[in-house]
């Protein structure tokens, strides 16, 4: 790989990320439980769909072959998107949403807080840019993970499956690929063992405040970073992309 | 043809009266969103979002190009600065006056309690931590009872 395809690719992995658990949460829109979740969700949309525009921006510029934003949001098949399987499971009920916002965000904050440091300046300045925002998602899924936990029987029963059913989803956080290492090596970026270590503390902490129990150590699925999605995925960007599919360069 | 040259100053001034499309009594050099201004070759103004997610940074960019093409300035250009990411410490303190007098609460330091800005009693309680825009939460005035916005600090 070149030197620019890395941050190219980086980047727009990281959008994928962002434009995929934004896209999600558009889906919850007049869908929340109450006016203050209402209004919490979609500021969260805005700010994930915001930074993807800001990383597919840059990998665009990178490349420097006249790509734009929406040609990777909107032009792009199953298998190009290399998001993590996490961000692309269904909303399903109130505790399953909050519980991959707080296992994702619990992730991309310390991804995020390493990548402020690292030596492509664009993809560090996007970081510093968006874990302003992140901190404060994750402090919000937190607290409701307390709440729902630390709440009545029936919250806690529901969480807890949550928390068992999406847990199969984190490991591959955690697993390096050449982009990673080419990432950690030429450009001082995250080293996910480090991340992996302090992740763990920090949901161990918030699971424990929440009196739920944490899952054992189990199979983990992975795919996302090859293109290798779970079934939901399709039906997710067939949504998304339908109206650039049908109307190709609709502007509005 | 003489192209005029202008003074940043000069651009500055008119930017300071622009004002921020969500909450017009911010002018965007109030927010403090206008990190630079270059005359040396047409005019570049660089500006830094507030958000990511922010709709209003479109809105802001074309307001700047209008509102120097209205006075004479033909070559505009925007250039979008990311670094240093923006904060609630570039308000200035004329922005946070207007924003009190419009009756919103500024933004504060997190050990800090939130003044309502009509009784300025300190007595105020966060409703959510959401509002009407990305950058604000609900609070109320557990005094004079009414419900504000709190512009949160980031």
């Amino acid at each position: 790989m070149s030197n620019r395809a890395i941050p190219a690719t980086y980047a727009t992995r990281l959008g994928d990320n962002a434009l995929v658990l934004g896209q999600r949460m558009i889906e919850l829109v007049a869908a929340s439980p109450e006016l203050e979740e209402e209004l919490a969700n979609a500021n969260f949309s805005l700010d994930y769909i915001g930074q993807a525009r800001m990383f597919y921006t840059y990998a665009a510029e990178c490349e420097g072959g006249g790509r734009t934003e929406d040609d990777f949001a909107f032009l792009r098949p199953e298998h190009e998107y290399r998001n993590l399987l996490l961000v692309e499971q269904p909303n399903g009920h109130f505790g399953d949403s909050t519980v991959r916002a707080l296992l994702f965000e619990s992730w991309y904050v310390l991804l995020l807080e390493s990548l402020t440091q690292c030596a492509d300046e664009g993809i560090a300045a996007i970081a510093a840019r968006a874990i302003k925002e992140v901190r404060y998602h994750l402090r919000h899924s937190s607290q409701w993970l307390v709440r729902l936990g630390d709440g009545t029987e029936e919250s806690h029963a529901r969480v807890q499956a949550s928390l068992d059913k999406l847990w199969c989803f984190t490991g591959e956080m955690f697993v390096a690929d050449e982009l990673d290492d080419a990432m950690l090596n030429e450009f001082n970026g995250p080293d996910l063992a480090a991340i992996e270590l302090q992740w763990q503390k920090n949901v161990a902490a918030f699971v424990a405040e929440a009196k739920l129990e944490q899952p054992d150590d189990q199979w983990m699925a992975s795919g996302g970073k090859q293109g290798k999605h779970t079934e939901h995925f399709g039906f997710l960007l067939a949504e998304m992309q339908h109206l650039q599919r049908v109307y190709p360069g609709a502007e509005w | 043809m003489v192209e005029t040259v202008y003074e940043s100053d000069q651009i500055m001034e008119w930017l300071s009266q622009v004002p921020d499309p969500e909450i017009p009594v911010l002018t965007i050099t109030d927010l403090g969103i206008v990190r630079d201004v270059d005359c040396s070759n047409g005019v570049t103004v660089s500006l830094t979002p507030t958000y990511s997610g922010c709709p209003a940074t479109e809105a802001i960019e074309a307001s700047v190009v209008a509102a120097l093409e209205d006075r004479g300035v033909s070559d505009v250009r925007i250039k979008r600065v990311l670094s240093p990411a923006w904060t609630t410490d570039w308000i200035s303190e004329d922005g946070r006056k207007k924003l009190r007098v419009y009756g919103i609460a500024p933004p504060e330091r997190r050990d800090r309690p939130v003044a309502c800005p009509r009784c300025d009693s300190s007595n105020t309680q966060v409703v959510s931590e959401f509002g009407s825009t990305a950058c604000k939460a609900s609070y109320r005035c557990i005094d004079c009872l009414e419900p504000f916005e709190y512009f949160k600090c980031l």
